[in-house]
């Protein structure tokens, strides 16, 4: 077990920092004294039972749910209230959703080289051409000049995914970036992911996907009521779960 | 493994359809004559049309006349337009002065070339018609009012159809922004915008339009520093913009709503701020849903225009109720009314087919 590494205050190496954070929705304690810090280039498998707090955690990270509680430090910014934070912070982060939001009334090289252009400031020409590199990579160079109800599912996201990579960030946040696709589209999405993981991105992924943990993770968390249960490599995750409700999560996972 | 290819084909090839489903006969069946009751409606509404339509041409048009100098010399049964030839530039222009009214016509035409780049994509140099569109309420308003040379035409010389144009432009033009700015604020996460907005919309929205033209003549000049005086017509224009904006600002609140959570979020993941993210992502979608709602403030707020009346200005329906109460065109008021309600309907009508146009251009966007 000498590879997993819980929370530690002073690496100076962790390019994401937690310290004790807590957030309340109304009166629900979502996240409980969540401690997690993430090295440059590591790959975080965030797991656990709906509503358990994982998607709260990732969407804090880039500051769309506010914490109330506790330390947030991405890339050595500090995240609180100050807009200024925000927003740097923002363009070093990329964000994959679930339901992809890509944006409907743009084609999608217009929706990957928006933000280039408008934050980054990039002249159009060279935006338009590092899109299209990236398109390349998540393989639909060809769909550059359609609007998003016009691909599949697969395609939408993988032109989320391009999208974010487009701000050339140093970390990506996939927050269940499978989970509204139909079955036969999965596969492409993942090979995706898996690839941006190979080239060495900070990633923090939350997913079901236990093929892809196994696969890619450096280490996995395991979440349950807003805190962390347990934290390890794959190997150890899948094959020496400790705690009893990691045991119960992977037997009702696994199963099928 | 077998692909699909080598499975043999036993799908059953396409064939046209039936000759009686498709073209006229199969237009006429889906639309004119699909049961019973739709039949009997089809000939009723014939039959009524073909006594309407006749009827209407031959008092409007065969059995009219056009010449005359009063009423007494109108001899038939049918309309008679004699009035026309008199009052036509009163209609028109009110009481603008005969040898200046070329400059009215020079901004009406003018009008076109500023609305033009706006209303449509693919105007030959659209970018510098649009910097003639910013410049063109400064070169309108010096057409119209006179400076740099050109004789000085007081503002209570306006009246009929310019008049109408003049306000209803305006505020169709000011009530969109202020409209956008009204529902953004109203969605504030800051209290006290939030509350003006509100106060505002609801205030508005409350009274009737003849109320705040009124309440125009009495309570802006105490706004205003005493040395101070406002037009009568830029009163009008402020009091119908704000009457307007308070609907615009409902139309596009729906508009807004109806954007999902996620499109705010990923404009915010990719470090868009508040502004950049609404003008380029959020406000787009949201006036694209509100456009039937939008045409139709405008709409209203065009035909209100012609409560200008009440504060003692004379637009074109002003000038006709003038006109049907002068001795000499006495009794004339059908043919007056109806002339009036086609400059309405002209204006209306294009401003509805125009909407349609651009919700089936922009719905091509979105599949």
């Amino acid at each position: 077990m000498e590879k997993s590494h819980q929370y530690s205050p002073n690496d100076s190496s962790a390019v994401i920092r937690i310290d004790k954070l807590n957030k309340w929705f109304g009166t629900f304690h979502v996240l409980r004294d969540l401690s997690l810090s993430v090295k440059q280039g590591e790959k975080i498998v965030i797991c656990g039972p709906s509503g358990s707090g994982k998607s709260t955690l990732i969407r804090c990270i880039n500051f769309l749910e506010e914490h109330q509680e506790g330390k947030i430090i991405v890339d050595s910014i500090e995240l609180t209230g100050d807009l200024k934070n925000i927003d740097a912070v923002r363009r070093e982060v990329g964000m994959v959703f679930q339901s992809f939001n890509l944006f409907p009334h743009l084609t999608v090289i217009e929706n990957c080289t928006l933000a280039p252009i408008w934050v980054r400031k990039t002249p159009q020409a060279e935006a338009e051409q590092l899109a299209m590199e990236y398109l390349e990579r998540v393989k639909i160079p060809e769909q550059a000049h359609k609007y998003p109800g016009q691909l599949s599912g697969g395609q939408q996201q993988r032109v989320a995914i391009a999208r974010s990579l487009c701000m050339k960030p140093k970390i990506m946040l996939f927050d269940e970036p499978t989970s509204a696709l139909d079955p036969e589209m999965i596969k492409e999405v993942l090979d995706v992911m898996v690839d941006l993981a190979d080239s060495g991105m900070t990633m923090l992924v939350v997913t079901h996907e236990m093929g892809f943990a196994a696969q890619v993770a450096d280490q996995i968390v395991f979440m349950d009521e807003g805190q962390i249960i347990e934290q390890n490599t794959p190997t150890e995750f899948f094959d020496n779960p400790r705690s009893e409700r990691t045991k119960l999560f992977l037997s009702q996972i696994l199963s099928h | 493994m077998s692909s699909p290819k080598d499975t043999p084909n036993v799908y059953t090839a396409a064939r046209p359809p039936p000759a009686a489903s498709v073209g006229l006969i199969g237009w006429l069946r889906q639309n004119l004559f699909s049961s019973f009751s739709n039949t009997i409606l089809t000939l009723v509404s014939i039959y009524l049309l073909s006594l309407a339509i006749p009827a209407v041409l031959d008092w409007a048009f065969w059995s009219s006349q056009v010449s005359g100098d009063n009423r007494f010399d109108c001899k038939v049964e049918g309309a008679c337009w004699a009035w026309l030839d008199q009052r036509l530039g009163q209609f028109l222009f009110g009481f603008y002065p005969d040898g200046e009214r070329w400059r009215v016509i020079l901004a009406f035409v003018l009008l076109f070339a500023a609305l033009l780049p706006w209303l449509t994509t693919g105007v030959p140099g659209q970018r510098y018609l649009r910097w003639f569109s910013i410049a063109y309420p400064f070169i309108a308003t010096v057409l119209l009012a006179g400076g740099f040379g050109l004789e000085q035409v007081p503002t209570d010389k306006f009246g009929g159809f310019m008049l109408n144009l003049i306000v209803g432009l305006s505020g169709i033009v000011l009530s969109l922004p202020v409209g956008i700015l009204l529902a953004l604020g109203r969605q504030s996460k800051l209290p006290l915008i939030r509350w003006l907005c509100i106060g505002f919309i609801e205030a508005v929205r409350g009274v009737p339009l003849i109320t705040l033209l009124f309440v125009s003549n009495i309570l802006l000049p105490i706004f205003l520093p005493p040395d101070v005086t406002l037009d009568s017509i830029i009163r009008v224009i402020i009091m119908v913009t704000a009457f307007a904006s308070a609907y615009m600002a409902e139309v596009i609140r729906g508009g807004l709503q109806a954007i999902p959570s996620g499109q705010y979020e990923a404009a915010n993941a990719l470090g868009l701020n508040y502004w950049r993210s609404m003008r380029l992502i959020v406000l787009p979608q949201a006036l694209r849903i509100s456009i039937p709602g939008i045409v139709n403030t405008f709409i209203g707020l065009f035909k209100d225009t012609t409560l200008v009346i009440v504060i003692g200005l004379f637009d074109i329906l002003g000038i006709a109720n003038a006109m049907v109460s002068n001795p000499d065109w006495l009794g004339l008021s059908t043919e007056t009314y109806v002339f009036v309600a086609v400059f309405f309907f002209v204006v209306c009508f294009s401003m509805s087919r125009y909407s349609m146009w651009l919700e089936r251009r922009l719905s091509g966007q979105r599949h």
